[in-house]
């Protein structure tokens, strides 16, 4: 079983090696303004080859050179807005971190909400009902004295 | 009343369901917006001839593949017999896109592995990869005689993956 625990952290520690060695992000070029457009641009889009990252936070490779080319786009005269585009044309919407309000995102953009709404329905019905239920079921007095000997008897039995 | 105790079961199968079929997605393969639009234009030199170039135009009026490769990528290797393959069949030329490579690095793989390409364009810094939307090498493009991109295949391709999809969308582009 150690045995068998340590592979699994050399394997598990293996993917992180490799990032550390991966290339650590370039600015030498560029004024603070475009490093700080080119930060801002690439924390919405996702980096392709390292899902789950941002093109900003990722130093693969293939951010690193997305970034240098952002970089040069932006010196280039496009605007922030324009480079999202660029890169929504190439790679599509799902790029984007933030996805556009559009027919085929409804479900995205809404579907958490409609799930709440429906937890809340369940709930309130649930609810409302065993609320009912109580009121429409009283006990009868015999099943009320019932009730209070056990309690007594309960009491009892805890001070003893 | 009865119903109500099947509701967890039904819940569960639902879920079930929705998992299962997860199963058998692929999350890396992201759909390309470039399907169905026109090739992006580019004009590179080509691999083994520095002084001449190639560009999307040469290869109007046939239906072509496009395969993205390089040298230091090792699913390359994995698809490439198939690759020679299918150029020893004739059924389609395939190009190749030499995507961030060295050009003596990428000569010497074709030298000793084969080489399938018919032409194979040196993109050197990897833009025109990025006007492709290449974000994973291998990847390969099928182009229709106008032009258009017609599919995209990500990752290396398989036997299946050639007999099922890419060969039969070759045959029926070139009908047309």
């Amino acid at each position: 079983m150690k045995k068998f625990m340590l592979v699994a952290l050399l394997c598990l520690s293996f993917p992180l090696s490799i990032q550390v060695q991966a290339k650590e992000a370039e600015y030498a070029t560029g004024t603070p303004e475009i490093h700080n457009r080119v930060m801002g641009v690439s924390e919405e889009l996702r980096c392709l080859v390292c899902q789950g990252q941002s093109l900003g936070d990722s130093n693969s490779e293939f951010a690193v050179d997305m970034r240098a080319q952002i970089q040069e786009m932006m010196e280039g005269g496009m605007s922030d807005r324009q480079v999202v585009e660029f890169m929504v044309e190439r790679y599509g919407d799902y790029v984007r971190y933030r996805p556009p309000f559009k027919a085929s995102t409804l479900l995205l953009w809404f579907g958490p909400f409609i799930l709440l709404a429906v937890g809340v329905a369940v709930l309130y019905t649930n609810v409302l009902r065993r609320g009912k239920q109580a009121d429409e079921a009283p006990l009868t007095e015999e099943q009320q004295r019932h009730a209070a000997a056990l309690l007594k008897q309960d009491s009892g039995e805890n001070k003893a | 009343m009865k119903l109500k105790f099947l509701l967890p079961l039904l819940i569960f199968v639902a879920i079930a369901g929705v998992l299962w079929k997860g199963l058998s997605l692929d999350p890396s393969a992201v759909p390309s917006p470039l399907v169905g639009k026109p090739a992006p234009q580019f004009e590179l030199s080509q691999l083994h001839q520095a002084d001449q170039t190639i560009n999307r135009d040469s290869n109007l009026g046939k239906v072509w593949l496009l395969n993205v490769w390089a040298s230091w990528c090792v699913s390359c290797r994995q698809e490439h017999p198939l690759f020679m393959q299918l150029a020893r069949m004739g059924e389609v030329p395939i190009y190749g896109l030499n995507y961030k490579d060295e050009r003596q690095d990428a000569i010497k793989w074709l030298a000793d592995f084969g080489n399938p390409y018919v032409i194979s364009a040196h993109d050197y810094s990897g833009r025109v990869g990025v006007d492709y939307g290449v974000y994973g090498v291998p990847e390969t493009y099928v182009i229709d005689k106008l032009g258009v991109i017609r599919h995209k295949h990500t990752g290396p391709v398989s036997a299946q993956a050639l007999q099922d999809t890419i060969l039969p969308l070759v045959r029926e582009l070139k009908k047309g």
